[in-house]
């Protein structure tokens, strides 16, 4: 596995109306940006045909209208607009969010188990988890879900060996070098440490996902008190993020 | 305005439209009709748009009783309808009245049916679209399945003073023997050339592991090179994903937007909306297309549906 880009990135074609442009095989910042990149450009490009971007950890899928355009003719339009990126591949600078968390208890019941697992005190496990910045890789598995990169090897967990069969709406876990957030309730097994207030997945807002791939991320610990307060001015839709510039 | 009330749910019966396009990067799956054509050609039998939102019935149907008149088609798997217990015919215009009660009996063949009414079915549009998912709780009726005592909502729209059927020649056949055409993946080169063999060359069965989220298949397996993960990337419905086991997931309108194994093949998207017909112990075949056959098959497809409602026939 190269943790490095590929020295060019590889075009495969995806069925009759999609097609992959794939920047590495690893989960990599420098791979992440220029998926990011990429996908920021051709939006601004607005090509012919052109109907969705899925930017991912390592790979941009871009699903096209077979009526509009080809795969070959996309193919060379689509290498054109990666060439001018060649100069400047670095993405513009996304969003920074902050997300609060109440770390442990019956909000992260698996707190305790990734502290004992390091020989670390709970304490340390949440310092470690929130001092640090975190980069949104993609969205997946669930909608809404964001992919974090990433935890300092300290806190570093293999994924349950049973997953639960429900997993809290708002539950921050982590999963090997990876921490995500539950937007719905649903099964999983990443490792839960914490919860948030925030409602990551909203079908009736635009854009329906809090967060977007590119977007940093800062975990701010806030009380009990603090997260029913949240709570309660998010259903109300009053909540306005803490941004930070 | 008020169309059916439920009286008996079915099996799995929600409501569908062709799907949810422009949300993938957030995860939310296209969903929409499993078997595209038989919705769209259940529509233009009343005259509605291609897209209208309809009833997508799963092997066993509803019991509707109609609240007031109007208009619907039946199309998809047969499905045997009946009013009031008259045996009504799928494929064409049927009239409802007050107070009649649809009902339908078992599957005969094929999955799914579709059940369309004069003016589409009326539900709150979801980031543009009626389509029921399900697991994500959004969509059609309250994100779920039809339920016992739910109302049918529909639009006010003017009867059809000419009624239409499908030409017997259109009529498609649904066996429990599937071939599904597909472009090699862009993770292919993760498998032995004796496992792509294995893939091209041999039957595999639905399994009970089968919805709209996707069908796991049981066969020979399919041989991997070493590892059989990769960093996730994103994934869409006709995508043929190979686990460690060696047996492969067929990725359906419902499916997760991302996906951590390799992808061997794609169908393409006239055979996803023939696979919507496959059910538990079907046997399903890959046969594998050039870029360029996929794309005459698409072409095609486009222009039969584009033309069906030209082709239909007064009933």
């Amino acid at each position: 596995m190269q943790t490095k880009p590929y020295a060019s990135a590889k075009y495969l074609p995806f069925g009759d109306n999609a097609l992959f442009i794939e920047f590495g095989d690893t989960i990599s910042l420098e791979i992440n940006r220029r998926v990011i990149a990429l996908n920021d450009a051709i939006l601004k490009d607005q090509i012919d045909g052109v109907e969705e971007l899925v930017p991912t950890y390592r790979s941009l899928l871009v699903r096209y209208n077979p009526l509009k355009t080809t795969y070959e003719h996309l193919v060379l339009r689509i290498k054109d607009v990666e060439k001018t990126l060649k100069e400047s591949p670095i993405e513009a600078e996304g969003r920074r969010i902050v997300i609060p968390i109440v770390y442990g208890g019956k909000y992260g019941p698996d707190l305790p188990y990734v502290a004992q697992h390091h020989g670390l005190s709970e304490e340390q496990v949440v310092k470690l988890h929130h001092e640090r910045e975190y980069r949104v890789y993609m969205i997946g598995f669930v909608a809404g879900f964001p992919y974090l990169g990433e935890v300092p090897d300290e806190i570093a967990m293999s994924r349950l060996e049973t997953p639960r069969l429900k997993v809290p709406a708002g539950s921050v876990g982590i999963a090997e070098k990876q921490t995500g957030i539950y937007p719905c309730e649903a099964p999983g097994g990443w490792q839960i440490i914490g919860r948030t207030p925030l409602r990551l997945f909203n079908p009736s807002q635009q854009p329906p996902a809090l967060l977007r791939p590119g977007d940093t991320i800062r975990f701010k610990p806030i009380s009990e008190k603090e997260f029913k307060i949240i709570e309660e001015a998010v259903s109300k839709g009053i909540y306005s993020l803490l941004s930070e510039e | 305005m008020k169309v059916f009330q439920v009286l008996k749910p079915g099996f799995f019966t929600t409501v569908q439209d062709l799907g949810r396009y422009g949300y993938l990067e957030y995860g939310v799956p296209i969903s929409g009709a499993m078997d595209a054509f038989s919705h769209v050609a259940t529509n233009l039998l009343v005259a509605n748009k291609p897209n209208d939102a309809c009833l997508e019935i799963t092997l066993i149907g509803p019991e509707l009783q109609a609240l007031t008149q109007t208009q619907v088609a039946i199309a998809g798997g047969d499905i045997s309808a009946k009013i009031n217990g008259q045996n009504a015919p799928m494929w064409q215009t049927l009239d409802i009245h007050e107070d009649d009660v649809l009902s339908f009996e078992r599957m005969k063949s094929g999955c799914r049916a579709y059940l369309s009414v004069r003016g589409g079915i009326d539900t709150p549009l979801v980031l543009g679209s009626r389509a029921t998912y399900v697991r994500g709780g959004f969509g059609g009726i309250n994100g779920r399945q039809l339920k016992t005592g739910d109302i049918i909502k529909g639009f006010d729209m003017s009867f059809l003073k000419v009624e239409y059927a499908m030409p017997e020649e259109l009529l498609p056949q649904f066996t429990s023997q599937i071939t599904a055409h597909v472009l090699l993946g862009s993770q292919a080169d993760m498998f032995t050339e004796n496992g792509i063999r294995t893939f091209f060359s041999s039957q595999f069965r639905v399994t009970l592991e089968a919805d709209r989220m996707g069908y796991r298949l049981e066969g020979p397996a399919v041989e991997h090179k070493a590892k059989a993960e990769i960093v996730s990337d994103a994934l869409l419905p006709g995508a043929v994903q190979v686990p460690k086991n060696g047996k492969p997931i067929i990725v359906m309108r419902d499916a997760q937007t991302t996906g951590g194994y390799p992808k061997i093949a794609v169908t393409i998207t006239p055979d996803v909306s023939l696979l919507g017909q496959a059910k538990p112990n079907d046997i399903i075949e890959l046969s594998e297309v050039t870029m360029r056959e996929a794309r005459e098959k698409f072409l095609e497809n486009y222009t039969l549906l584009n033309n069906l409602g030209k082709m239909l026939v007064r009933k």
